[in-house]
């Protein structure tokens, strides 16, 4: 079947297996592997992608429901808020093997489009998806209140 | 010498003695591409005959980019930066400009001077590498220095080096490393180069951020699972659902008609799905209609080997550790005893990415890049399943995410089923074998399931005076290449923290059971210390509170003088807490102290009680003493990790065998971990220490789950006594 849709700004067109999900058509079949896979059953949050904008587990999303769609890896984040996310993240050094940190980082992108100045409470919920499993919790959440303040949130 | 140099080493590769114990001579490879950098400039190809390589862990290139070659494995404990950091302290070198990558697969070279085999394990990369490293980069400072006298004719005496400059001060001469790179290379190597006093340390004892985090941060760092080759087929392996179970007969036939599925092979291990891509191997595999013969499979559940294991500790095993008279000090008049049963599911390692590797075959040559732990034992295992030479494979170790201890098996189990794949479609071919979360979880490997049974004597005074401990516990060890570790009977991985607890108790038993069981088991962070910490720990609770002795006061009595480092990170880490301070209501504190890896390390953690009726652990204080702490920031990380790691599995997290033998958990929706919401605030104090370093990726762990069991006890009045705390909370809620 063949798809059409925005990745990371740029027109795509694949001829995949339309239950093919969006994870391995985007690290097998377009070799953008920044996208990781860590259980395939959207428990992990490893593959997180935004899609039209939002969150979203690209383990359990079928290639074909993102036909027209926009969907943005970390290869292609841009912006303010992914600037001061990745900054942040680098400042208090919050990767350890840093397998999930792409999706980490995802997630607090859409985070902090959603909710500028999140709380601890807002960043449970945002962020509770995510696993990582070297628990470099209490720095992720560091990374995403400082990313707030640099961008005045 | 090694055994892999390519026609094509120079001069200039084949290189010169550093002394005792260093490698004598090596190759160093142009095959891997940085792994990781403070800038993004590519590092210069070792073939590059303008790259001055002083020894085996250094490369200093024209534009003046320190590489060193790093000789354990990186999955986020931090030996990248910590390495460069003693190779860049002795150097004088300016932290910016230096560059880390994983070493390749020589013995002769990269071994693990603790283990005599290339390997990461048992927190052993800072210890075994503190002088090796200072010294490789000690010699490249001399020889840069005799370079700059020579071309600047002047006596040596009057060159400084500092920040990447090398300076004759009279003349005003300076220069950086690259420029001086070719000059250098004709020095002859000191033979023992003169380390710095510690008070000279610059960069020894300071945080930075690790060399590989910008490249964790923008989906650019590589990992095993993100190399793709044109003719690559990717391979899923469906496995027998019973530990020891083989395959009997296969029926590929809904498999094969399957877009992009290639073809089927049975292995020893499973049967091997080959695909264009990594979701038509998974589908093919799921299309598999497999019978298994489970003649030899363990087919018992976990409650019937809790059982067994229950029966066992109810007399004493193998002595460990015999000091007065245990059993008489327990049966005598006028004492109080307790007896209490600690038990230990199994559990998996699960790091966030599975197992997986990359096999290449060309001719007589195959590549192997992969996570790898032992990659002496990979490339032995590699060569003996393809029936060729360990000097005609090279394995490229890979960052990998996370292991836990998951990719160190000592018969390389997962190597040798990527080479059983490889092997099977015959000829040169490229494969990449990749677990699911699935076949992780349900790979075995385990933490071995434990039960411990402690017996305590008060007398009157309230002093303890008795303490027998048995443990039934499979033996990691046994059956493996490591066997010969095991001395009369005792696999120390079963013992460890237990025998050789500090505590002055005049009557003092440890013994063990080596339990048999078709389960295969694996050293889990921390290894032995995951049960042993909290048996002893908690138990010791137990005692304190029968007889109402504080906590901190009572393990101040009984180390006494005879160990002042457990002494200070418990007093240091009470400091902290304000231990007797005001708690918030609703809430309570408990404190463990446990020592390994030869790192000191006690943890105190506040707990409430959550309106489902799981702990909630708000906070814990700890504090290590780790030797001479080389990146603080780095040990605090792995305090943290080590914290939460334990932390998820003691409260959530076991894997079961169900009747018949099958495990129940497969993912992350059975096999719960911690996440964000449920990770406690951490505040760590690190020693000042002038020791010898010593480990920070294990030692955070065993104290946790006792701390927090301590608490819980204190706040609710229960004891755990089968991990993990779900258990209880569902049965005594």
């Amino acid at each position: 079947m063949r798809i059409a849709f925005t990745l990371n700004g740029q027109p795509t067109t694949l001829d995949a297996d339309p239950d093919m999900p969006l994870l391995w058509a985007l690290r097998d079949l377009l070799r953008l592997t920044g996208t990781k896979y860590g259980c395939g059953i959207a428990q992990c949050g490893a593959c997180t992608v935004h899609l039209d904008g939002f969150a979203a587990r690209s383990c359990s999303l079928p290639v074909s429901a993102v036909e027209g769609s926009e969907v943005i890896t970390i290869e292609g984040l841009s912006g303010t808020i992914a600037e001061a996310v990745q900054t942040a993240w680098r400042e208090i050094d919050v990767p350890q093997c840093g397998y999930c940190q792409s999706g980490q980082i995802m997630s607090a992108v859409a985070l902090l489009h959603d909710t500028p100045k999140p709380t601890d409470e807002d960043i449970d919920f945002g962020m509770h998806g995510n696993i990582c499993r070297c628990a470099t919790y209490v720095r992720i959440r560091q990374a995403i209140h400082n990313a707030a303040a640099k961008l005045g949130g | 010498m090694t055994t892999n140099a390519p026609p094509q080493a120079s001069r200039r590769h084949l290189l010169k003695g550093l002394g005792a114990g260093l490698m004598i001579a090596t190759w160093l490879p142009g095959l891997a591409r940085p792994q990781s950098g403070a800038a993004a400039a590519p590092a210069q190809p070792s073939s590059d005959p303008t790259v001055f390589a002083p020894n085996a862990f250094i490369r200093i290139a024209p534009d003046d980019t320190v590489t060193v070659l790093i000789k354990h494995i990186e999955f986020g404990q931090g030996p990248f930066t910590g390495l460069a950091t003693l190779v860049a302290e002795e150097l004088d070198a300016d932290w910016s400009q230096m560059r880390a990558e994983h070493a390749p697969s020589d013995v002769a070279a990269y071994a693990n001077l603790l283990f005599g085999v290339q390997g990461t394990g048992g927190s052993t990369a800072m210890a075994n590498s503190y002088i090796q490293m200072r010294k490789a980069g000690a010699a490249a400072r001399a020889m840069l220095v005799e370079a700059a006298a020579e071309a600047w004719d002047v006596p040596v005496e009057e060159i400084t080096v500092q920040a990447g400059q090398v300076r004759h001060a009279p003349s005003g001469k300076t220069s950086g490393f690259g420029a001086l790179a070719d000059r250098a290379a004709q020095q002859t190597a000191p033979e023992e180069p003169v380390l710095k006093d510690p008070s000279q340390f610059v960069l020894i004892g300071t945080d930075r951020p690790k060399l590989d985090t910008v490249a964790k941060t923008d989906g650019s760092a590589q990992f095993t699972l993100d190399l793709i080759r044109d003719d690559m087929l990717t391979v899923a392996v469906r496995h027998p659902p019973r530990f020891g179970g083989k395959p009997a007969s296969v029926d590929a036939t809904a498999t094969l008609a399957i877009p992009g599925v290639v073809t089927v092979h049975t292995l020893s291990s499973g049967v091997a799905v080959y695909a264009e891509n990594t979701y038509a191997a998974f589908t093919g595999r799921d299309a598999l209609s497999v019978t298994w013969d489970d003649s030899a499979a363990e087919t018992r559940s976990s409650e019937e080997l809790f059982a067994a294991y229950n029966q066992a500790v109810a007399r004493p095993g193998l002595p460990a550790t015999v000091r007065g008279d245990a059993e008489g000090t327990l049966a005598a008049d006028g004492v109080r005893t307790l007896e209490t049963v600690y038990e230990f599911p199994y559990l998996a390692h699960a790091p966030m990415e599975p197992l997986d590797a990359v096999l290449a075959r060309r001719g007589d040559r195959v590549d192997a890049w992969l996570g790898s732990q032992l990659p002496t034992v990979d490339q032995n295992v590699i060569a003996g399943n393809l029936g060729l030479d360990p000097a005609q494979v090279l394995v490229h170790t890979m960052l990998a995410g996370g292991s836990f201890g998951r990719r160190a098996q000592p018969d390389s189990g997962f190597a040798a089923e990527a080479a059983g794949a490889l092997r099977a479609l015959g000829g040169d071919a490229t494969i990449k074998l990749v677990w699911s979360r699935e076949d992780d979880l349900r790979g075995g490997r385990y933490r071995p399931l434990t039960v411990h049974r402690l017996r305590g004597a008060i007398d009157a005074s309230g002093t303890i005076t008795a303490w027998d401990q048995t443990i039934a516990t499979q033996s990691i060890l046994a059956g493996s290449p490591f066997d010969m570790m095991i001395q009369d009977g005792i696999d120390s991985t079963s013992v460890e923290g237990a025998r050789d607890l500090p505590y002055a108790i005049p009557n003092f038993r440890v013994t063990v059971h080596n339990m048999q069981a078709g389960v295969p088991v694996l050293w889990w962070r921390s290894v032995g210390h995951t049960h042993t910490a909290h048996a002893t720990e908690a138990f010791l609770d137990e005692l304190f509170a029968l007889v109402g002795t504080d906590p901190v006061a009572g393990r101040r009595a009984l180390l006494g003088d005879a160990h002042p480092r457990h002494r200070a990170v418990l007093e240091r880490v009470a400091e902290i807490a304000d231990w007797g301070g005001p708690v918030p209501n609703g809430r309570a504190r408990g404190i463990a102290l446990h020592k390994s890896f030869n790192s000191y390390v006690a943890e105190i953690a506040e707990v409430s009680e959550g309106p489902d009726g799981e702990p909630k652990v708000h906070k814990v204080w700890c504090a290590i003493d780790c030797g001479v702490p080389v990146n603080p920031n780095i040990i605090r990380a792995q305090i943290e990790g080590g914290v939460g790691y334990g932390l998820g599995h003691a409260l959530y997290a076991e894997l079961t065998l169900e009747d018949g033998g099958t495990v129940a958990q497969g993912n992350f929706d059975t096999y719960r971990s911690l996440r964000i919401t449920e990770m406690p605030a951490i505040e760590v104090a690190i020693v000042d220490s002038r020791e010898a370093p010593t480990g920070v990726g294990e030692p955070g762990t065993p104290p946790i789950v006792p701390a927090v069991a301590n608490a819980w006890r204190t706040l609710t009045g229960r004891s755990v006594r089968r991990l993990p705390f779900l258990n209880n909370v569902a049965r005594n809620a």
